[in-house]
């Protein structure tokens, strides 16, 4: 199935899944910006429920290795695991439509130098190009979201630059560059608007991607920095209830998987890409 | 019950006993020096380890020393990197090869049969099962494997370890990790599989042989099948290129004495040159397997051999 025929698609009816997907999203969302005011007890108050307690009401999700409420911690952690890969992902998809327009607008050598950059960053696996900044550059905020953005960023430019090859070479372009329209018209007003549908998508799909890696990477301990954790760092620090069953060393993960399933479930559900698989 | 605690909080890779709180990642002077150091002992440090030439000088040496096999030398404990790799890039093929093992047959099964019964519940719920299991975190998967097989029925271990005596052992120890790996591979690659397959079934050749009266486990086996083989081959080796991935959180879950583990351990004590040679070997594999795939797809389809 080629883009063109994607674009072609009829706009569907959302599935069941497609729904939930986007109620989790927005809620998800909604933790990301609202969480800490939400939160009922600040991140680093320590109640009187002991370490690893279960669920009770006080604390409906029990309390971590050192006493605090759990609920609480992951809406705190909510802003750096949706917030930090949100980021990331907003500056590789720019990074990656802009470079995928470029290069299928200009040819020639823009091109290749870009596609023969982008396809040497790809040869390297996410995980361990995090592990090789982490260990030269330290691990912060701001590193993470660049090193994850730059990982991402050949992926989402392939992306781009086929489906913008595909309508540049439509007729439609064709008869914008006869009228003399400039090659930045064309660009704005032509191409940019038809790739709109399915570039959402692809963020979607690479925003779960994201997520997954930096808590990834924060389960190992290299990502966010105590005192402050998103839900990578959350598992980790709980680990040791593991033998307890802690809802502490569960629940944060859970928080991840729901998030990444329900925008998976959606963006199957909107793309039809049971059909189609894109790296 | 402590010091169960204890021995997990070893396998993530923190050998003190205190109490567990993440450390700090240390800067690469406070990883070899220690927390306080003088001026000199950092500008000597720096000459020693050859930090004082410039930047093309130094990627120059490691390059001709990694072209003539010698990756260098640990920066925390002086070994040669390749003497500390040896041992641990078995363990990790050993752990991928048993993954690949489970995870290829078990895909090519399931993406075969949701083919063959299209639009079924079947395939409706392998679908959504796969997509799901595709985005869920490694570390949620592995934590509830411990949780229920390893703490609950205390079928496993919740360590794995390449050195076993016998087949029970060797069950007990690689059972959770090698499922943990193939959950995730397996759901990508028995899509993709499906994927392949269905865009051989929907075209006219088939739908002539159905209309022949081919019987469908013929024509898919038989007529199908033969055709897809190449972007089926191609869907495999790719699905095993994202196991590079997983086994990093996998080994360091299960404190398995693994190349990933001994990646992630490296870059805790900020150790450069054993980051940079795991860092080459994942690459290496990771461009064998895309090649692989590449050469499945030439191979099964002639139209891509253009000159």
């Amino acid at each position: 199935m080629s883009d063109a025929a994607i674009l072609a698609t009829p706009r569907r009816r959302l599935s069941t899944a497609g729904k939930t997907g986007i109620a989790v999203a927005l809620a998800w969302a909604t933790l990301a910006v609202f969480g800490p005011y939400l939160a009922p007890y600040s991140a680093g108050h320590v109640g009187n429920a002991g370490v690893f307690a279960a669920m009770s009401a006080s604390h409906p999700l029990g309390t971590d290795y050192l006493g605090r409420d759990m609920l609480s911690r992951i809406l705190y952690g909510a802003r750096y695991t949706v917030g930090v890969a949100m980021i990331a992902t907003l500056l590789a998809c720019a990074g990656g439509i802009a470079l995928g327009i470029l290069s299928a607008v200009r040819r020639g050598w823009t091109d290749s130098v870009v596609g023969r950059a982008a396809d040497a960053l790809i040869s390297i696996p996410h995980l361990m190009f995090a592990l090789v900044v982490v260990a030269a550059f330290g691990t912060s905020l701001p590193v993470l979201i660049l090193m994850a953005a730059i990982s991402y960023v050949p992926g989402s430019f392939r992306f781009a630059r086929a489906l913008a090859l595909d309508i540049n070479a439509m007729d439609f372009i064709q008869v914008a560059r006869a009228r003399g329209e400039r090659t930045s018209y064309v660009v704005w007003a032509e191409i940019l608007p038809n790739m709109i549908v399915p570039l959402l998508t692809d963020f979607g799909l690479r925003f779960v991607f994201v997520v997954l890696l930096l808590s990834g990477l924060s389960f190992l301990g290299l990502g966010i920095q105590p005192p402050n954790a998103d839900w990578g760092a959350l598992v980790r620090e709980n680990i040791t209830g593991i033998y307890e069953a802690a809802p502490a060393v569960l629940m944060p993960a859970l928080a991840i998987a729901v998030l990444t399933i329900s925008i998976t479930l959606l963006i199957d559900g909107l793309s039809g890409r049971d059909r189609m698989m894109v790296r | 019950m402590e010091s169960m605690s204890a021995t997990v909080w070893r396998a993530l890779g923190n050998d003190s006993d205190k109490a567990p709180v993440t450390p700090h990642l240390p800067t690469w002077t406070e990883a070899i020096l220690g927390q306080s150091t003088s001026a000199e002992a950092v500008a000597g440090l720096r000459k020693a380890l050859g930090l004082d030439l410039p930047a093309h000088e130094r990627y120059l040496r490691w390059l001709g020393g990694l072209l003539s096999g010698d990756p260098g030398v640990s920066l925390i404990n002086r070994l040669p990197v390749a003497q500390l790799i040896g041992p641990r890039l078995a363990n990790s093929l050993l752990l991928t090869a048993l993954t690949a093992a489970v995870a290829v047959p078990l895909a090519l099964l399931i993406g075969i049969t949701t083919a063959i019964w299209r639009g079924t519940l079947y395939d409706r719920v392998a679908n959504v099962t796969a997509v799901s299991l595709v985005a869920i975190p490694e570390f949620l998967l592995a934590t509830v494997g411990v949780i229920l097989f390893a703490v609950q029925l205390r079928w496993v271990s919740a360590m794995a370890t390449p050195s076993v005596s016998s087949l029970g052992e060797a069950l007990q120890s690689f059972t959770l990790p090698v499922l943990t790996l193939a959950f995730a591979v397996t759901a990508q690659m028995a899509r993709m599989t499906r994927a392949a397959l269905l865009g051989v079934l929907d075209s006219s050749y088939i739908e002539m042989a159905r209309l022949k009266g081919v019987r469908p486990m013929r024509l898919v086996l038989r007529h199908a099948l033969r055709n897809a083989a190449g972007p089926i081959a191609n869907a495999v080796a790719l699905n095993l290129s994202s196991l590079l991935g997983g086994v990093i959180i996998v080994e360091v879950i299960f404190s398995y004495p693994g190349l990933a583990k001994l990646a992630v351990d490296a870059v805790e004590t900020r150790d450069m040159p054993l980051v940079q040679a795991c860092a080459m070997i994942f690459c290496t594999a990771f461009m064998l397997l895309v090649l692989v795939a590449d050469v499945c797809s030439i191979l099964a389809n002639p139209r891509l051999r253009t000159t």
